[in-house]
Formats: structure tokens, C-alpha cells, sequence
């Protein structure tokens, strides 16, 4: 394909699936080690009721009060989380289910009460996003990559989540010793001192951070698959966990990349007439990988090390 | 209106609703039960996201057979499907890889849910022009409920009913010991895969009303909010069957009652406020409770170690001891202690004294490892002792002038 047709059409939905995979697959790895994976559904699904009050409150569709609530709602979740498990003495799982649910339920039940109809805000565009949409239309080709013009009509989503992406990586790369000694040894990393509880927090708050980012852009389906898919299938290759984290932004890339030609050019090979959802389709991509891992990855019984059984 | 609606007085469709939510809540709630106190609550997000798929290729199957696409056992039996290989997955990955049970469950949940979002929009390009009601498996609709829908709900839910009756007492044993359960014999793994296939056919069922999302909630809140009323798993049960059934008829009453209140979020508000209801008030559990036991506690304390005080002649500067001490009339308000006050101070000193020999005394090590600083010695030790302790302590001395 030609670069007049790639670079306006496919290169920045492309580039906006691939960051936010990888923003969501570094957190990701640690709340995998961590059993701590379903953090990420849950605040995949709170995310909409924080959007939808924000809506309410400034009455329009801007970005920066929707990813504020978006992260507010995250917050309120992690704390009814944590209050709901210690004031009722319920296990986190089912402490997480009632919360997220309810949230959810809340989101959708404002939604329907206020008028949305001339906006683009619905279920499903939150469950699915709008990937293919993501379009850079000032592009001309290849040459627009260092028009100063051009690239002012980037889509904002790219920024933003470059910069997500910066900033979970900044904060992995600056908390890689403590974040690491606390997940495999959570009482190890207290007695020389890490102080585990706020680190803990840290983590959730920077995932909820990257799941608000990417869910802007890609929807929430994508969130969860990434938060979980590429580090899990990553954990069935190798016991370290530098490898692994490499492992995950490579499946986590893998699946962006695969995922988005096949939504958009799959459908066309198999003789149908239009694309299908790019965000299901990297999400699916993403399964088969895990699933292959799961087969033959070298590490993938709790035995461990490979051949030692 | 709501009172209308309430005692089913809103029509047809609103009645057939309100019946159907009311089952639909009474079988998740006693289903969830099991699952809640297996500690494995969230399954039932991975089920119930797994359904989707199964919808989608059935419409397509459906359609293709040259049939109407929205029959809704066809859907169902679809969904059913799709949630089973879903569970197979999941228990494949828990069982035979080195994955937790939460990244199984969140990786059969996005994957399959994502491959559900990918074949809903392959149908949307079909040009079927009949998919609208798919959508409606994501969050519920009960608005074009049908007399045959309500049928089918209600069957299924009693059958998942009479199933979970017949199949108690096993998964009962399972959630609490499952180590014990095998070693009697029964097959654990199997009766888990009931128990998830329980879970699997109320989130079929449900999905015309709730939707697939909120479904979850039906499985996990009712049987949350009851346990924190008993201590009992037959009751649990019990409790969360009512509590579900409750929030299902009033949810979908409150629905019918004023346009733009989906059914779906409705019922699982509601379900949601008897939680948090429960949560403030339960009896032993609830958070009313504990802050009425750790006040009660709180007082015993301060009374005591202001009666200590007392007796030592030592002064008070606790303003809350003070209070509580003047509340019960055991001293003023400068801190001076009343006649009774001193009585209890001296007798509260004397105890003290009592239980310093006891816990000296390796004869009394059991009734020294109950010492607390709070419980009287008269509740633990017999009349004779108690004389043999004060023999030792001896009566009360002069004092040097």
C-alpha cells in the first residue's frame, strides 16, 4: 500500500493501538504477578460513570473533565474497593464485583436520564471505542511526517496517549527495584524498608492512569485484554522478569499491530465488503497469542524453569 | 405509579417483567451463594462476558438457516455454549498453566467478549437489518418481552433452582473445605464444573432482562448482602434468594414506573441499596455494630483505667475518662471520686493486684493467658481461689506515718 493512503488513514489509529497496549501491558505485568489483574476490568468499567458526570457537570464533550472523572471515578472505586473489603470483611474479588457493577449500573442509568443525543457518547462507543476513527487527515503521505502544518492536525488522542506511555514507563523505570522486590516478597520489601502500602497504591493509581488514556482512545475491551493477555502469555516464557516485561510489550505490540491489519484488510481477503471492530479484533489477536503460550511456552506449569520437569 | 406498579397494575409487559426479574433474581441469588463462598465471585464476570460470541454465532447461524435471527432459545443455547468453552478455558489455564485464577478469568473474559464485539460487527455488515436486539444482550431489554421470553426464563430459573436444591450439599462442602470433600471422596473438580455451569445457565437466562454485563451483579451482590446477616450457609442461601428476588420485582417495578429507567441498572441499584444497607446495619456484622462494640469497648477501658487511677490517688487528665466516670456517678467533675467511686476503685485496684499473682503463678498459666486488662476475675477463677489469692495478697496495711 502506498504511503498516501497508509500514512492518513492507518498510521496514527496504528501508532494510538500500539501505545496504549503498551501503556496498559507494563502496569499490567506486575498486577498479573501481583493477582491483582482484575483491577483493571473493574476500572475499565467504573471509567463510564465518571465520564458520563463529567458530561453532566461541563455539559459537553471535552477531554480534559472526562479523563478527570474518568480518574475520579477510578479513585472512588479503589476506595469503596478497600473500605467495602475491610468495613464488611468480604474478600476483594466479591468486594470488586459489587463495586464495579453497581458503578457500572449507575453510569448507564445517568446516561440514559440525561440528553445525549446530540453527542457522540453511548455504551458502546465506551465498550468499543473508535480506533478506525482516529484518522490524521492532513496527512498527505510520507512527507507530512516533517510538515510543521501536518502534524498540527494530529489527532489529540495521540499526544495524549504518548505521553500516558511516557509516564508509565517513567514511573516503572524509576520504581523497578521496590515494585519488583515487593511483588515477589511483599514482606522482604518492608523489612528493608519500601513502604508497600502507598507503592501498591502507586501501582493501581498509574494503571488506572493508563487504563483512562487508552480507554479515551481504543475503548474499554482493549484495556482489559492488554492489562492481562500479553503479561500472562509473557509469564509462560520465561522466569525473569526483565524477559518477561520484553516479552509482553513485544505480544502487546504484536496483537496492536495484527489486530488493526486484520480488522481492516482480514475481512477484505476473506471477500467481504467492510471492516470489522478493530478493538475486538486486537483484543482476539491477543487471545490467540496467550492461548499459544499457554500450549507450548517454556514456562508455562508452576513447576517453572523449563525442563526441570 | 410506583404503587401501581409495584402491585402490577401497569399493564401487561410491565407485570411479565416484574414476575420474571423477581425469579431471575431469586436463582441468581441463590446461586451466587455457592460461588461467593467459594471465593470465587468474579468468575461469573468471565461467564457471563463469554456468552457474547455465542449470541453472535448463533444470529448468524440462525440467519443463515434462513430463520429470524432474535429466537430466543436459539440465542440462548448459543450463549450457553459460547460461556461453556469460555469456562473450559478458564479452568484449563487455571489448572495446567502457571496463571492465577484472576488472570484466567480477566484473559477468557476480554478475549471472548472482544471476538463478541468483532462478530457483532460482522453482522452489522451483513445487512441482516434485524441485528438491533443483539445490542440489547449487552445491557438488557425488557422492553419487547414477549409471553414465550417469560416462559423460558421462568423455566430456566427453575430448573437452575431445583438443580442448586439438589446439589447443596456437596457444593456446600466444597466451598468450605474442599480438601476435606475430596478426602470423603466426592469429585471437587466436577462438582465446581456444576456449580460454574449453575452460574452459566442464570447468566443465560438473565440476559434478556440484566444484559451480560450487569448480570454479575445479580450473581454477587444478593449473596454478599446476606452474609452479613448469618452465620449459617443454608440460610445465606436462603437470604440471598429473597434479597435477589426483592431487588428483581422492586427494580423492574421502579423501571415500569417512569420512562428512561432501564430495567438492567435499575435492579442492580436496588440490589445495591440493600447492600449498603446491610453493610450499616447487620446485627454482628455490619459496620453500625462495630462502631457501637468498639464504643462499648472504648468506655470499658477508660472506666477502668480511670478507676485505677482513682485508687492510686493519681489524677485524671483523660477528659473522656473524666466524663464517663461522671456519667456513671463514680466521680465529680473536678475529678474527686464519689463514695461509690471509691468502692469501685478500690475493689477495681484489689482485682488488679489479684491478677498480678495469678499471672505470676505458673499453677494459673490458662487463666493468665486470659488477661486482658479488662475481665472481671470473678469470671474466671472460683470463690476459693480468689480467697487463696487474697490470703496471699493479705489484708490492708498501716500506712508509715
Amino acid at each position: 500500500m502506498s504511503g498516501e493512503e497508509f500514512v492518513p488513514l492507518s498510521l496514527t489509529p496504528l501508532l494510538i493501538g500500539t501505545f496504549a497496549a503498551i501503556a496498559c501491558a507494563l502496569p499490567g505485568n506486575f498486577l498479573v504477578l501481583r493477582k491483582q489483574a482484575l483491577i483493571g476490568d473493574a476500572i475499565s468499567h467504573v471509567v463510564l460513570p465518571g465520564i458520563v458526570v463529567a458530561f453532566i457537570l461541563t455539559g459537553a464533550i471535552s477531554t480534559w473533565p472526562m479523563m478527570l472523572g474518568a480518574a475520579g471515578a477510578a479513585v472512588v472505586a479503589v476506595v469503596m474497593i478497600e473500605a467495602i473489603r475491610r468495613l464488611g470483611q468480604i474478600e476483594p474479588g466479591a468486594a470488586m464485583g459489587v463495586v464495579f457493577t453497581t458503578m457500572f449500573a449507575a453510569g448507564v442509568l445517568l446516561l440514559e436520564q440525561t440528553d445525549t443525543s446530540t453527542v457522540h457518547l453511548d455504551v458502546e462507543h465506551a465498550l468499543y471505542g473508535n480506533l478506525e476513527s482516529l484518522i490524521w487527515l492532513d496527512a498527505v503521505g510520507w512527507s507530512s511526517l516533517l510538515d510543521i502544518d501536518a502534524l498540527a492536525g494530529l489527532p489529540p488522542e495521540l499526544l495524549r496517549i504518548a505521553l500516558t506511555l511516557a509516564a508509565v514507563s517513567v514511573f516503572t523505570w524509576l520504581f523497578w527495584r521496590p515494585l519488583k522486590i515487593s511483588t515477589f516478597d511483599e514482606g522482604f520489601a518492608r523489612t528493608i524498608g519500601i513502604r508497600t502500602g502507598p507503592l501498591g497504591f502507586a501501582l493501581v493509581i498509574t494503571a488506572a492512569i493508563a487504563a483512562v488514556a487508552a480507554f479515551d482512545a481504543v475503548g474499554s475491551i482493549i484495556v482489559i485484554a492488554m492489562f492481562i493477555c500479553p503479561p500472562a502469555a509473557a509469564r509462560m516464557m520465561t522466569n525473569r522478569l526483565e524477559t518477561q516485561i520484553a516479552w509482553s510489550v513485544a505480544f502487546a505490540v504484536t496483537s496492536a499491530v495484527l489486530g488493526y491489519v486484520l480488522a481492516g484488510y482480514g475481512p477484505l481477503w476473506l471477500g467481504m465488503a467492510d471492516a470489522v471492530s478493530a478493538a475486538g479484533m486486537i483484543a482476539t489477536v491477543a487471545g490467540l497469542i496467550l492461548a499459544v503460550a499457554a500450549i507450548w511456552g517454556p514456562c508455562r506449569t508452576r513447576a517453572g524453569a523449563p525442563g526441570s520437569a | 405509579m410506583l404503587w401501581d406498579a409495584l402491585t402490577l397494575q401497569l399493564g401487561y409487559n410491565a407485570s411479565l417483567v416484574a414476575i420474571g426479574a423477581a425469579l431471575l433474581g431469586v436463582s441468581a441469588g441463590v446461586t451466587g451463594t455457592f460461588l461467593f463462598l467459594r471465593k470465587r465471585a468474579l468468575v461469573s464476570d468471565a461467564i457471563s462476558h463469554a456468552t457474547l460470541p455465542g449470541v453472535c454465532l448463533a444470529f448468524m447461524v440462525l440467519v443463515a438457516f434462513g430463520g429470524d435471527g432474535r429466537n430466543l432459545l436459539g440465542l440462548l443455547a448459543g450463549s450457553a455454549l459460547s460461556a461453556w468453552v469460555g469456562l473450559l478455558c478458564m479452568n484449563w489455564l487455571t489448572r495446567h498453566t502457571r496463571l492465577a485464577e484472576d488472570a484466567a478469568i480477566g484473559a477468557v473474559l476480554s478475549v471472548f467478549f472482544g471476538f463478541g464485539i468483532v462478530l457483532l460487527t460482522v453482522i452489522q455488515t451483513m445487512g441482516v437489518g434485524r441485528q438491533a436486539g443483539l445490542e440489547g444482550f449487552l445491557l438488557g431489554s425488557t422492553a419487547g418481552m414477549l409471553w414465550a421470553d417469560a416462559l423460558i426464563i421462568a423455566v430456566g430459573g427453575a430448573a437452575t433452582l431445583v438443580l442448586v436444591m439438589i446439589l447443596r450439599r456437596p457444593m456446600t462442602m466444597v466451598a468450605f473445605d474442599p480438601e476435606y470433600a475430596a478426602a470423603r471422596g466426592l469429585p471437587v473438580h466436577r462438582i465446581d464444573l456444576a456449580m460454574m455451569g449453575l452460574v452459566m445457565a442464570v447468566t443465560v437466562v438473565g440476559l434478556k432482562i440484566v444484559g451480560l454485563i450487569l448480570i454479575v451483579a445479580l450473581l454477587i451482590i444478593p449473596a454478599v448482602t446476606a452474609r452479613f446477616w448469618t452465620e449459617r450457609s443454608d440460610r445465606v442461601v436462603l437470604l440471598a434468594g429473597v434479597a435477589g428476588g426483592v431487588s428483581g420485582y422492586v427494580g423492574a417495578a421502579l423501571s415500569a414506573s417512569a420512562p428512561n429507567l432501564p430495567t438492567g441498572p435499575i435492579i442492580v441499584l436496588v440490589s445495591f441499596a440493600l447492600f449498603a444497607l446491610s453493610l450499616l446495619l447487620a446485627p454482628v456484622r455490619g459496620v453500625l455494630a462495630a462502631v457501637l462494640r468498639h464504643l462499648r469497648f472504648q468506655r470499658r477501658v477508660h472506666i477502668r483505667q480511670g478507676l485505677l487511677a482513682l485508687a492510686q490517688g493519681q489524677k485524671i487528665y483523660e477528659p473522656l475518662t473524666l466524663r464517663l466516670l461522671k456519667r456513671a456517678g463514680l466521680a465529680r467533675a473536678d475529678g474527686v471520686a464519689t463514695e461509690a467511686g471509691k468502692a469501685r476503685a478500690a475493689k477495681a485496684l484489689r482485682d488488679e493486684k489479684r491478677w498480678e499473682i495469678v499471672r505470676a503463678d505458673q499453677a494459673h498459666e490458662a487463666t493468665a493467658a486470659l488477661y486482658d486488662g479488662l475481665r472481671d476475675i470473678e469470671t474466671v477463677l472460683t470463690r476459693d481461689q480468689i480467697a487463696e489469692i487474697d490470703r496471699q495478697i493479705g489484708g490492708p496495711q498501716g500506712v508509715v506515718a
